[in-house]
């Protein structure tokens, strides 16, 4: 277990390179020159060159990514290019509005996801099997921004059960008040394509032998599906899980950005309307790193929810 | 797997892969009928593309939010507004003005731009009261912006689909074909490209392409390129392990053994092979860019702001729905979008089946 772990973090480290690299290039070579966006209609030939020089931009390359590289390493991106906020400032105040969002819809999400499927996959063929399909097809096809926009109106605005938009300092507040309406939706849009990822791993599943043998042995269905199948079908929904867990540092940024809630989502599409290089650069790497970090822990559950999963 | 037999003359030779599939897709009764769903989108872009309909989607022909041709008499404040505000321009006499030129500096300078104002003839178009499917703020028909976003929306998820289905196939067949550093190179850029989450990925990129100017007027063409250079991993994962599976068969040592080069052999010999399966993948590509284009443009980082696509008409359609004017949201969103996702999805799931009967 150790061993594998230090491996594994040990081939980590290209990728996260790679990543470095990316962003740096990305931003550096294509990003056109800093200081004409930072100057934005300052001509003066020597306010510019002293931008430059602050941004290091008037140093050669391998310089510059060396900045870089310490700047990802030591958490400090220095300041938003617009507002004159601290990177790491940003990070602090942001998330926890899109955790605070975020949770529940995953755990809403999974649960109802599972329960759903289970039950379709179990009533396969039936009435109910192809209604939930075929109602699942279709709501998949509708844009996520028809939902927002049509519930908002619908239940804020038109019934008034929920506040159209807003956000406090308060989280008890924000969960009861605020962050409802948003959940609901997220979960609403998100259920269809989860429930059809879940019923074919569970068809799978109880297509197989050790189904027909518990069932033989005289085992209760719900000791099958809920002893055995589930059991069983727990790796697939750990991928599926930390796949999903990146945007749980990120929030549905449309759904931050139309309920008004100031966390990493909304920030990121802020800063892209104001060319806020750090911000940009600071979340991408991060988050590429948790990405990492996640699917690393979904191979340590691998092992957990299965034993007979070698980790090598 | 689905090696393609000598053609014989004797009767029994064995129908292609494709002629089997199509066989298997005629008898499924959904896929039929959401390709002929996905076939009348097709020619009905065709159609705009050529300036056959809905050429004049940009003209304003009716009043503000005019009604749905079907709901005449709804209640249409908006365009009672406009009109008073139009009659009233047109009576608008600046006599009242007078008492100011005295001291007003600028009295000279307006005097020559009323001369020059009433020297252009405007000629305000008659407006009708309603039109086909309403009318959006400027008395633009939303039937004819159904059409022409259709058209960009299809035409930028075909396009980006093709770039990365191409750039993803071409990586996987030399990563699956080649392996080695080949591979251990691009399994490297795999890795690095898919542990950076996908929409983020797509921010950035859009900030570096709007801040810097060179790259910034090229209209369609970066939303497109955009979307095809992130997308290219999942064809990439799928087609590597296909080549892996086909470079150890028989046919492609035979191949190997006639003398065909490697690139012969990698896009001759084995990619017609596994065509079927990027076939899929293309077709998942499609609804995926198609719903990744509506919600960039939405946010104001997709089509140029002289085109409509479904997703500049659903970031209109916000605001028009506090009040009331729907029929933009249900057009775009309900009637062209979803209906045209719904049958793509259909179809893929259709040709699915349909090319790899032993999937299930």
């Amino acid at each position: 277990m150790g061993a594998y772990l230090i491996r594994r973090l040990w081939q980590m480290i290209p990728t996260m390179l790679g990543v470095i690299l990316l962003v740096f290039f990305l931003f550096t070579q294509f990003g056109g020159d800093p200081a004409q966006v930072l100057a934005g209609k300052i001509t003066d030939q020597a306010q510019i060159d002293n931008i430059r020089k602050e941004l290091g931009v008037d140093q050669p390359v391998y310089v510059q990514l060396w900045i870089f590289v310490k700047q990802v390493f030591t958490f400090d991106f220095g300041r938003s290019w617009v507002t004159k906020e601290e990177v790491s400032h940003i990070f602090k105040q942001r998330a926890g509005p899109s955790l605070t969002v975020m949770t529940p819809i995953l755990l809403i999400e999974l649960l109802l996801g599972v329960a759903l499927a289970m039950w379709v996959a179990y009533r396969r063929g039936t009435v109910s099997d192809r209604a939930v399909m075929i109602i699942c097809i279709l709501a998949m096809s509708v844009s996520f921004l028809v939902y927002i926009i049509a519930g908002q109106y619908l239940f804020g605005f038109v019934l008034g059960w929920f506040p159209v938009q807003g956000w406090s300092d308060n989280l008890w507040r924000n969960l009861t008040y605020f962050a409802p309406l948003p959940i609901l939706l997220a979960v609403l849009v998100g259920l269809g394509p989860t429930i059809r990822l879940y019923r074919s791993v569970f068809l799978d599943e109880l297509g197989h032998d050790y189904v027909r043998t518990a069932r033989a042995k005289g085992l209760s269905e719900r000791a099958v599906m809920f002893k055995h199948v589930l059991r069983n079908a727990l790796i697939p929904i750990i991928t599926n899980l930390a796949m999903a867990l990146p945007g749980l540092v990120l929030g549905a940024f449309l759904i931050e950005i139309f309920f008004s809630i100031p966390g990493l989502g909304r920030e990121v599409k802020i800063a892209v309307d104001r060319s806020d290089f750090p911000v940009i650069k600071a979340i991408t790497v991060y988050l590429a790193f948790a990405t990492m970090v996640f699917n690393l822990i979904a191979d340590l559950l691998y092992r957990w929810a299965d034993p007979r999963v070698e980790l090598r | 797997m689905n090696r393609r037999l000598p053609r014989t003359n004797d009767a029994g030779a064995s129908p292609g892969v494709w002629r089997l599939a199509w066989q298997r897709l005629r008898r499924d009764r959904v896929g039929m009928a959401s390709l002929y769903v996905v076939v009348a989108f097709l020619l009905l872009i065709a159609a705009s593309h050529f300036g056959l309909i809905a050429a004049d989607w940009q003209q304003e022909k009716g009043v503000s939010f005019a009604n749905p041709s079907f709901l005449p008499h709804l209640e249409n404040r908006e365009a009672q507004q406009s009109l008073q505000l139009q009659t009233a321009q047109a009576q608008s006499d600046p006599s009242h003005l007078a008492q100011f030129r005295a001291v007003d500096p600028l009295a000279a300078t307006y005097d020559q731009v009323q001369q020059r104002a009433l020297s252009y003839q405007i000629k305000e178009p008659a407006r009708a009261m309603t039109l086909p499917f309403g009318g959006d703020k400027w008395g633009r028909s939303v039937l004819a912006k159904m059409i022409k976003g259709a058209e960009i929306s299809i035409a930028v998820g075909l396009l980006a689909a093709l770039i990365a289905t191409m750039l993803g196939t071409l990586f996987g067949a030399l990563a699956g074909y080649l392996g080695r550093w080949v591979n251990d190179l691009l399994e490297w850029f795999y890795n690095v490209f898919t542990s950076i989450p996908y929409l983020l990925l797509i921010f950035a990129i859009i900030a570096v392409v709007k801040a810097n100017p060179a790259l910034q007027s090229q209209g369609l063409l970066t939303i497109v390129l955009v979307l095809g250079l992130t997308g290219w991993t999942g064809v990439y994962r799928l087609v590597r392990a296909e080549y892996m599976k086909h470079t150890h068969r028989e046919y492609v040592r035979a191949a190997d053994a006639i003398g065909a080069s490697v690139w012969r052999r990698m896009f001759v010999h084995i990619l017609p092979n596994i065509s079927h399966i990027i076939l899929v993948q293309l077709s998942l590509l499609v609804v995926g860019f198609i719903k990744a284009e509506v919600i960039l443009s939405f946010l104001g980082f997709g089509v140029p702001v002289d085109m409509v696509s479904w997703g500049t008409m659903l970031d209109e359609a916000q605001n028009e729905l506090v009040i009331g004017k729907w029929w933009q949201l249900v057009g775009a969103g309900l009637l062209t979008m979803a209906v045209f996702v719904t049958a793509f999805s259909l179809l893929t799931d259709a040709l699915r089946d349909a090319l790899d009967p032993k999937l299930k």
